[in-house]
């Protein structure tokens, strides 16, 4: 399985989730774990994803989400989960 | 499982406080490119250069792209080129040409730097080592991306004096001959005592003799984080402090761990270390300067510089070893004057001399670094720094370093402006009294007594 966090954080607005997870499914992206926060006033939301059945690689799927973000004017990060793994668990 | 919280830290570590990988530098072996033919050496060390750099850089930019981490520079690092170029240069300009095919393989992989125009002259200098040391102001002055180190004492061997007062002309040639950029040359060059063969950092990176064919090392950075996490504890005890740094420092390092580890699995060569230091970056926030300001000094320089400075550096140290499978370079805190916006403060605020400096670094990795002084510096004067610096590292069995720019025509109060990462700095005074005697004695400084350990 590879794994991937995806955040989004920015002012909330009607159909982030829903723009963001149509956008996985189109490309076959299994969602694992959705949490959401608001954090000073802005939507703040982190995925875990699993990407090993979507065609694209990591670096378009990185593209685009970024693209997405700034269509709907959130910004949207797309990352391997070890760099989390590493920094937070031993 | 990962949680919200534990993903907000981080990306607010990369957004905010500068975390970022500041180098993947690539070593490499040129010692099987050595022809007695100059035109064969030259076309070896080009093509062994530019095959196994080929994907370094696009091998970055993906790993920064996946993980979302900056990785700041691409770099490579050879062999010293005065063991290569032994049997194949007679002259002074011979050595230079191979300064230029390093120049032309560094730009035809796209990375910003290469390190390893350089000579291991601890102990004596033979005629190979002289003939490159004096090629060394033409070298800098007709390339772009070559950085240039010599390694002119050690705790084992002791100084070579010879080449310190060499050393000193060297560097006043260099900056002459580099006046029209303000004597930027000077910034691409490093005179080091212990200098390690495995540091990923430029200006002094280079691929030692005992290292393998290729390898990659891994520089960190992050002072903006430990500055950051020190906000948090300001009122806390020693304790507290050291145990924060500890903290943040490990954090760091594992990110630059996971690069390490994914670039040597790419690019199918091994992985050498990660370099734990703490290296500023004229950008506000990150700065070393500000860490030691966080600590408790009004600016950096004030009574007590010395004992933050000590502090900051072991604790990096002990939190960064663990986080890593094999640590080395210069792996430390970083106090360069240009580079850092806090430094230049202090030194534009009084606080800041070139002895208090000299005195910080007895304790933090490196040396007097990107220092502009007077261009009407005596040579003398710049070799007098020089083993000041050397004893340093030879007594304490560190790493010093001396990078100090000699700005032609320029004098104490006005700046000088290098761009980019390299940043901007006041020219500070040099103590006036002479040391030539001291230089012209000619010889070597013998090792110290604790250096004898067999």
């Amino acid at each position: 399985m590879k794994k991937t966090i995806i955040t989004v954080v920015g002012n909330d607005t009607v159909g982030i989730i829903a723009k963001v997870c149509t956008y996985l499914a189109e490309n076959n992206v299994n969602i694992l774990d959705i949490s959401q926060t608001i954090v000073q006033g802005y939507f703040n939301m982190m995925m875990i994803a699993d990407t090993s059945a979507s065609d694209k690689d990591q670096g378009t799927l990185v593209r685009e989400l970024t693209a997405l973000g700034e269509e709907i004017g959130v910004v949207i990060r797309c990352q391997h989960e070890d760099i989390f793994n590493k920094m937070h668990r031993i | 499982m990962i949680n919200i919280f534990e993903v907000n830290e981080t990306n607010k570590m990369i957004e905010q406080e500068n975390l970022d990988v500041r180098t993947i530098t690539m070593g490499i072996s040129l010692l099987d490119c050595i022809d007695s033919d100059l035109e064969i050496l030259k076309k070896n060390i080009y093509n062994k250069i530019t095959s196994k750099a080929r994907n370094l850089v696009k091998t970055g930019e993906d790993i920064s792209m996946e993980y979302g981490i900056p990785i700041v520079n691409k770099r490579i690092s050879v062999t010293p080129i005065a063991l290569i170029g032994g049997s194949a240069c007679h002259t002074s300009a011979d050595y230079a040409g191979i300064a230029r095919v390093l120049d032309q393989a560094a730009k035809e992989v796209s990375v910003n730097f290469i390190g390893g125009y350089s000579a291991l002259v601890s102990k004596g200098m033979t005629p190979a080592d002289e003939m490159l040391i004096r090629s060394i102001p033409e070298a800098l002055s007709t390339t772009d991306r070559v950085c240039s180190s010599v390694n002119v004492g050690s705790t084992k061997t002791g100084i070579d004096m010879d080449a310190v007062k060499l050393m000193g002309e060297v560097v006043l040639e260099t900056a002459k001959a580099t006046r029209d950029q303000d004597s930027l040359g000077c910034a691409k060059l490093v005179v080091f005592c212990n200098a390690p063969d495995d540091n990923p950092f430029m200006a002094g990176a280079f691929h030692g003799v005992t290292e393998g064919d290729c390898v990659i090392n891994v520089g960190v950075s992050g002072p903006g984080v430990v500055k950051y996490a020190l906000e948090s504890v300001r009122e806390a005890d020693f304790e507290t402090l050291c145990e924060t740094i500890k903290r943040t420092a490990f954090k760091v390092t594992r990110v630059g761990q996971l690069v390490a580890q994914e670039a040597s699995r790419r690019l199918k060569v091994p992985f050498g270390i990660v370099d734990l230091s703490l290296a500023p970056t004229p950008a506000i926030g990150d700065s070393v300067a500000e860490i030691l300001e966080e600590i408790g000094l009004e600016k950096a320089g004030a009574p007590g510089t010395t004992a933050a400075l000590a502090l900051l550096n072991d604790q990096v140290k002990k939190g960064g070893v663990m986080a890593s499978t094999a640590v080395g370079g210069l792996s430390g805190a970083f106090i360069p004057v240009s580079e850092d916006q806090g430094m230049i403060d202090a030194v534009r605020a009084g606080a800041l001399s070139l002895e208090k400096l000299e005195a910080m670094t007895c304790v933090c990795s490196v040396g007097l670094d990107m220092i502009a002084i007077p261009g009407s510096t005596p040579a003398s004067t710049i070799s007098g720094i020089i083993a000041d610096e050397a004893a340093i590292g030879m007594v304490n069995q560190k790493t010093t370093a001396v990078r100090v720019i000699p700005v032609i025509g320029k004098g104490v109060g006005e700046t000088v402006e290098f761009g980019g990462l390299l940043g901007y700095a006041p020219i500070m005074p040099v103590n006036g009294f002479s040391c030539e005697r001291l230089i012209e004695r000619g010889g070597r400084i013998p090792a110290p007594i604790h250096s004898f350990k067999n």
